[in-house]
């Protein structure tokens, strides 16, 4: 079953249903698991922010679960993807929009096509986040237990590392943008992805085909 | 050597000179291994584990005289065998006392992320902490010789510590005490690089070894740890004796370059959505409708 089948218009108060229970299980799963490999994971990146593993317990104990953790980040993903991939899937739409996108930057979304349930930031969010968890997985198993590495494939080592650094830089600037977009720069997301509902307003707003797809509307003419 | 005052300057009743009264007695500590004079007894091997309090191993047989394939989190020391057939036919047996080089520049430092894990003394020695190891092998991964060792079951690494217990004492390492031949020497790094070069005349002078010389590579600032081999051009033969060790280039990069781009693309990411806020505020819905949808 598709998850947008799920979401149904409330009647009684008016408000629409954006993320159901099982989405945003899956949204604060996968946010608090990123955010400890984030946080113990700089800890290793810098000096200046090691404390954060003593914050956490200490530098062996992050070193310990700083991997488990990101095993359960990258399943939290791909459970995700399962509900969410046909929602993220790029269209032709999200192409115009992406060309245009300083108009969005710039508060003028009505020089803009109007969007399905996710607009194509979200889904390029989703596409760096999803990929970035698989590649942190494949070069982090070697993080994990080198001592399994013989000595002829040593090289693997830095590189590894490097590819690791890289790949969570990239999910950094993902997440930075993230989170200013869900607290900052779009007032009802954080609402949304906590309660599941968002105003009439709110959808016709910013995913304006998603509301008239949900409420039974026809389609614009466009 | 830290005793400095305590170095003797003179003798009550002693014929000749004060012993070692010339001796460089610099702070910073050097251990000679002249791999020409090495008979591969292992008593260093022994002396080691003995010092460091650690159990004997059961050692691997494997046709030669080497006690087992590699160091161990628990065997710091191991001497590797060799046998080379030089083009003339005729054999030798290299023998090389293995262990932590002391690098200047040091590879596992650099890679290390844990703070206070691995310190480098003043006298050169470099020495791991284990109580502040978090058991990332980094230091593994930044070392070009492969020698720090992890404990699967303390999740710590370890490596020769130079005897840094004794030598802050005074003392020579466990090993040199314990070497029969006197193909181990230790004192200040001058000092032995002198002797070195005096060992290295000799065997061109009185042997066929004419290629003979120091090993005390560049590549890593040099080390605290030399050698005196028979050939200076095929350090590989003497159980893969790196012939040019590096700290590997990926390492530098991303402990260098990488850290200061991530630094300023994340402090460039934060301050730009902080501005983007103050110039542009937040994205508002339309105005609720009353009545129909649409």
């Amino acid at each position: 079953m598709s998850a947008a089948s799920d979401v149904r218009p409330s009647g009684a108060t008016g408000e629409i249903e954006r993320y159901t229970f099982r989405e945003r299980v899956m949204h604060w799963f996968t946010g608090i698991t990123y955010l400890y490999c984030l946080a113990t994971g700089l800890a290793f990146y810098s000096p200046h922010l090691y404390w954060l593993a003593s914050v956490l317990g200490g530098g062996a104990t992050s070193r310990f679960w700083h991997p488990i953790l990101g095993v359960v980040f990258l399943m939290g993903t791909l459970w995700m993807n399962n509900f969410w991939h046909r929602d993220m899937e790029m269209t032709e739409t999200d192409r115009r929009w992406l060309d245009r996108v300083e108009h969005y930057m710039a508060n003028r979304d009505d020089l803009l096509p109007s969007q399905e349930r996710f607009n194509a930031g979200q889904k390029l969010f989703y596409w760096l986040m999803l990929y970035g968890a698989l590649l942190l997985l494949l070069t982090g198993f070697f993080l994990w237990v080198p001592e399994y590495i013989p000595r002829q494939a040593a090289w693997v080592r830095p590189l590894a590392v490097l590819l690791h650094e890289i790949a969570a830089l990239a999910t950094i600037g993902g997440f930075i943008i993230h989170i200013y977009m869900g607290v900052f720069f779009v007032p009802g997301s954080m609402t949304a992805i906590t309660t599941g509902w968002v105003s009439r307003a709110w959808a016709r707003t910013h995913h304006r085909l998603w509301y008239l797809r949900v409420t039974g509307s026809p389609p614009p003419q466009e | 050597m830290s005793n400095g005052p305590l170095q003797i300057k003179a003798i009550s009743g002693h014929a000749g000179p004060v012993p070692g009264r010339d001796a460089s007695r610099d702070y910073d500590v050097c251990k000679l291994v002249d791999v020409t004079t090495c008979i591969g007894c292992k008593a260093c091997e022994v002396a080691c584990l003995e010092w460091n309090g650690y159990p004997f191993r059961e050692t691997v047989f494997d046709n030669t005289y080497q006690t087992m394939p590699d160091l161990a989190w628990n065997y710091y020391n191991l001497i590797r065998f060799d046998e080379h057939v030089a083009e003339d036919g005729t054999l030798s047996w290299l023998m090389r006392k293995d262990q932590c080089m002391h690098c200047a520049d040091p590879g596992c430092l650099l890679a290390c992320p844990a703070d206070g894990a691995i310190v480098q003394y003043s006298n050169g020695i470099v020495d791991f902490q284990q109580e502040h190891c978090i058991g990332c092998q980094y230091c593994v991964t930044g070392c070009p010789f492969n020698i720090p060792k992890f404990n699967k079951e303390t999740k710590k690494v370890h490596k020769c510590t130079l005897c840094s217990d004794r030598v802050g004492a005074g003392l020579e390492p466990a090993c040199i005490k314990a070497c029969p031949t006197g193909c181990l020497h230790f004192g200040s790094k001058d000092d032995m690089k002198e002797l070195a070069e005096t060992r290295v005349r000799q065997l061109h002078e009185h042997s066929s070894h004419k290629n003979a010389g120091v090993y005390d590579p560049a590549g890593v600032g040099g080390t605290h740890v030399i050698y005196v081999l028979h050939d200076k051009d095929h350090p590989e033969r003497y159980g893969g004796l790196p012939k040019d060790p590096q700290i590997p280039l990926l390492v530098r990069l991303w402990k260098g370059p990488l850290k200061w781009l991530g630094n300023i693309a994340i402090a460039a990411g934060i301050i730009g959505v902080a501005t983007h806020y103050l110039r542009f505020g937040p994205k508002r819905a339309e105005e609720e409708t009353k009545g129909e949808p649409k």
